[in-house]
């Protein structure tokens, strides 16, 4: 596979590494004259020096026969532009691009850049994992697919508290997929009986969240 | 006309200055609190006493542009000194919150001919100063 990375920082650089050892082709490119020639030392020509966000400098480095363009700049904007131009003018199937500031997140989006990668938001995810307080965690959204896995904590005389799987009527669209229980995980059957305490992991269309917790909370609380 | 500006360096402020005397409802968003000086010395009398608008606050965050106004804006006009800014915030204004008008500087010639055919209306400094010095030395297109 062919990818070009743009911004040779931290997260560029050591990706464009891990890609170089698993065989790929790279480059990666740099905009920074003096950085430029300190990751030069060690990848030698799968670096380049230019400004990504320049069309000229994509063509140098042979977008138009790209398979993967990454954007990981430290700037959204740089990473926005470059997606935008690799998927609709040199018409790169594939593009993935990091997310600085997670509130851009919406931009993204609405420039149709995907997937994107944000280390805030995948921390502050981690963060709601270990801080079971939170009650409802999203483990994981695929969005194109339009599905999400969620995982929710069963308290005490919540309606789902004491019965079995079969008999906790959830609203259509969703389902229980593993119970986790004094720290191991096991898929129920419609026999399994929900005890207080458990850590329910549910699949479920996108938005009924709201629909669900009621189930899982004390006395039936939203 | 509501004209909402972002990037008042010299040519935003100069063009808030203008529309702002045509008699149009002109607010400025910029970064920096200093471009507030510059509005205030290119009219004069002191920006808001002038009847303008500013706020501060980057291009790209949502709440600063809808504290500027972008919501009624019937203009845009992006004009930092970033183009990959201006192009990006252009299109949120476009795509998100429906624009009518909206027109980004970009100094890149190469940026701004791609955006311009994709439907973006992107002025490009360099390319006029290009066009210019070919006239002022009689060259050939």
């Amino acid at each position: 596979m062919y990818v070009i990375v743009a911004g040779a920082g931290k997260v560029g650089w050591n990706l464009a590494r891990e890609l170089v050892d698993k065989g790929h082709e790279v480059t990666l490119l740099e905009v920074d004259r003096r950085r430029y020639l300190v990751v030069e030392e060690e990848l030698e020509h799968a670096v380049q020096y230019g400004d990504a966000t320049e069309l000229w400098v994509l063509e140098r480095a042979g977008i138009q026969r790209a398979d993967l363009v990454i954007a990981v700049t430290g700037d959204d904007e740089d990473n926005m532009l470059v997606c935008q131009v690799a998927k609709e003018k040199y018409l790169c199937d594939r593009v993935i691009a990091r997310v600085n500031n997670p509130r851009n997140l919406q931009h993204f989006k609405l420039l149709g850049i995907q997937p994107v990668v944000s280390a805030t938001d995948l921390i502050l995810r981690l963060i709601e994992h270990e801080v079971p307080r939170y009650g409802l965690v999203h483990l994981l959204a695929l969005e194109e697919e339009r599905l999400e896995i969620i995982e929710l904590e069963v308290f005490p005389k919540a309606p789902a508290d004491g019965r079995r799987v079969a008999d906790v009527h959830l609203p259509e669209g969703s389902l229980i997929i593993s119970v986790l229980r004094d720290g191991k995980g096991f898929v129920p059957t419609g026999e399994t009986v929900i005890e207080a305490g458990d850590e329910i992991l549910l699949v479920l269309d996108p938005g009924l969240e709201d629909a669900i917790t009621p189930f899982f909370s004390p006395n039936g609380q939203r | 006309m509501f004209v909402l500006i972002v990037g008042a360096g010299r040519v935003g402020a100069a063009v808030a200055r203008r529309a702002l005397a045509e008699g149009h409802e002109v607010s400025v968003l910029d970064e920096d609190p200093l471009s507030h000086e510059r509005l205030d010395e290119i009219t004069g009398r002191g920006w808001e006493d002038a009847g303008g608008r500013f706020t501060v606050g980057t291009a790209l965050e949502v709440d600063a542009l809808e504290a500027a106004g972008i919501e009624e804006a019937d203009v845009f006009i992006a004009s930092t000194d970033g183009d990959n800014t201006n192009l990006t915030v252009a299109q949120i204004a476009q795509r998100r919150y429906g624009v009518k008008k909206v027109v980004c500087r970009v100094m890149d010639p190469a940026r701004a001919a791609w955006y311009a055919e994709q439907g973006l209306h992107t002025i490009s400094p360099t390319q006029h100063a290009i066009e210019m010095f070919a006239r002022a030395l009689d060259l050939a297109a």
